[in-house]
């Protein structure tokens, strides 16, 4: 037995350090305001914000979201808040703890990543940006950023050049090879990728004959979807040399060590916190429990030690 | 101390056909919250359903709190099968809820079907207030907790669809035949609870007599927290969350 001091539970994203594995994932956290209660923050090996554009968004007309067998379908379309409104009212609270705040951005054009980019590398308190190139709802046209690997790397060159901080892509799984995507990204100057963001769904009320959503389609999460993210983990893991963040209906240590195995190098908590507020603190504390009764000292000797 | 807790199921009794009354002790002490304001519950511990429902509160008694719900998808049916002694994870009390001001003089409630939860426990609130309460439900064994209502001095003023109680027809146009020139004062104020098409309806009068009126308004929700943004509203102030602004709102600011 590995007494629990000795564990390590340190990672590294490209030159970010974090003290544990477990972030939260992008649109699930909000500006972390509301999770502060019920956690704590500084124990969070990063907080990853809600996805933020030059300018506010109102997002999608509701009904939002809907509940599927052990998932959700949601298409809230990227209500945020705008950068300028993030950095002045909620990058403050943030700043006060001792986590690495991880800025989640998307651009209608690669003119505005890039603009974007640029803000938030010259925001202080921020330690690294997540590339969002995936989101499923957005209007037609837009999906070629996460889908296309020539847009794919002409946006994240792009972006690489406008910030010296840890850039991180968040790549689709709407596509048909990841592992191609993902060797895009790396190419273009990412230090890491993560995956997966949500799979493209549609429920229908069969009285009615109406969608579900008021959008059509939406973005389905939760452990739906986990054999699918953790397969996709796998084939990003060996295929780049960059560390990759694993996500998708991860609720349990577990399901973290699943992930880890499969090639993350990172975790993040999306649906789970909707579910349990205390997830990310669950799964930190069984993660290193597993380690303890595993006799494994660093958390880092799982990535990728799935024997296929 | 945050919100997040568990709470014992002291009883789970069927009303009538899918109504049920739920009562919750709660496994740390929680301050009595006022009404309107909502609890998420865990229906199940499985994968399906996943998520956490939202319910308002229905009463408060000595610590307990009862949750006043129909059985209409399988989150309530499972819920409908909890048992005395079965735990039930909770978060709450969450939302804004009604708040009446001291210097109203008339008050008048309106609740639609399972409407009735939240506003009973306004009713029961400002009871010496003497509110005047419009009730409608699809039939008379729906018209619930009249017993109650009658303890705390209130009779309502009933509709069924099938008219077996009241008036038969919907509530807002009894409550519209109803009301005089005189209760229709300027210090008058309406809370309401019910369908949409019910809410939309008294949105369309209170307007009209440039009446002050809260509704208390149901949606799906993830997290109950306000991070997800799943649960808005359109308003004339843009898009808000139910959760969080909400469950209350001035009826004048929805767009319907």
């Amino acid at each position: 037995m590995t007494g629990k001091k000795t564990i390590d539970l340190k990672v590294n994203l490209g030159k970010l350090r974090l003290k544990n594995p477990v972030m939260t994932a992008s649109g699930t956290f909000g500006y972390g305001e509301e999770y502060s209660e019920f956690i704590d923050i500084n124990k969070l090996g990063a907080v990853v914000v809600k996805g933020l554009s030059l300018k506010p968004k109102q997002g999608n007309p509701p009904p939002r979201i809907v509940e599927t067998p052990a998932g959700m379908l949601n298409a809230i379309g990227l209500q945020n808040i705008g950068i300028e409104n993030f950095i002045n009212k909620k990058l403050p609270f943030l700043k006060q703890f001792d986590t690495p705040v991880i800025v989640n951005f998307f651009g209608d054009s690669i003119a505005e990543y890039v603009k974007a980019a640029g803000i938030l590398n010259s925001a202080k308190g921020i330690h690294a940006l997540e590339m969002n190139i995936s989101c499923p709802n957005k209007q037609a046209g837009w999906s070629i950023f996460g889908t296309d690997p020539k847009v794919t790397f002409k946006v994240v060159s792009q972006v690489r050049k406008a910030t010296d901080l840890t850039l991180i892509v968040k790549l689709s799984p709407n596509v048909t090879d990841i592992g191609l995507m993902a060797k895009t990204a790396e190419d273009a100057g990412a230090d890491a990728v993560s995956l997966i963001n949500t799979l493209t769904g549609m429920a229908i009320d069969i009285k009615s004959r109406k969608p579900k959503l008021a959008n059509i389609t939406g973005g389905l999460s939760g452990p739906a979807v986990r054999p699918v993210a953790v397969r996709m983990v796998w084939e990003c893991y060996k295929t780049v040399k960059i560390p990759v963040i694993g996500m998708g209906g991860i609720l349990s240590a577990e399901d973290a060590i699943e992930f880890i195995l499969a090639g993350a190098s990172a975790v993040a908590v999306g649906t789970g916190n909707f579910i349990n507020p205390r997830t990310t603190m669950d799964i930190m504390e069984g993660i290193e429990c597993f380690m303890a009764d595993n006799g494994i000292k660093s958390v880092k000797e799982l990535t990728g030690a799935v024997q296929c | 101390m945050d919100r997040l807790l568990k709470a014992s199921v002291i009883e789970n009794r069927q009303l009538i056909n899918n109504h049920y009354l739920l009562t919750l002790q709660p496994l740390k002490k929680i301050r009595k919250p006022g009404p309107g304001r909502f609890f998420m519950l865990t229906v199940d511990d499985g994968l399906d359903p996943l998520l956490k429902r939202p319910f308002s509160i229905h009463r408060w008694t000595g610590g307990n709190f009862q949750i006043l719900y129909r059985v209409a998808g399988k989150g309530t049916h499972l819920l409908s099968k909890k048992k005395q002694g079965d735990t039930i994870e909770a978060i709450g009390p969450l939302g804004n809820g009604f708040n009446v001001g001291k210097t109203q003089n008339n008050i008048i409630l309106v609740a639609g079907g399972i409407g009735i939860a939240p506003v009973f426990a306004l009713a029961e609130t400002i009871s010496k207030r003497k509110p005047l309460l419009f009730y409608g439900t699809r039939t008379k064994k729906e018209a619930l907790c009249i017993d109650n209502l009658k303890s705390l001095g209130i009779k309502p003023v009933m509709s069924t669809d099938d008219g077996t109680l009241g008036t038969k027809g919907n509530i807002i146009n009894v409550m519209k035949k109803h009301l005089t020139r005189s209760t229709l004062s300027t210090d008058c104020v309406i809370y309401a609870c019910g369908p949409g098409p019910m809410l939309r309806s008294l949105s369309e009068f209170t307007k009209k007599h440039g009446l002050k009126a809260y509704a208390a308004l149901e949606q799906n929700m993830a997290c109950g927290l306000g991070t997800c943004l799943g649960c808005v509203v359109n308003t004339v102030n843009g898009y808000k969350r139910v959760c969080k602004e909400g469950p209350v709102f001035p009826i004048d600011e929805i767009i319907w």
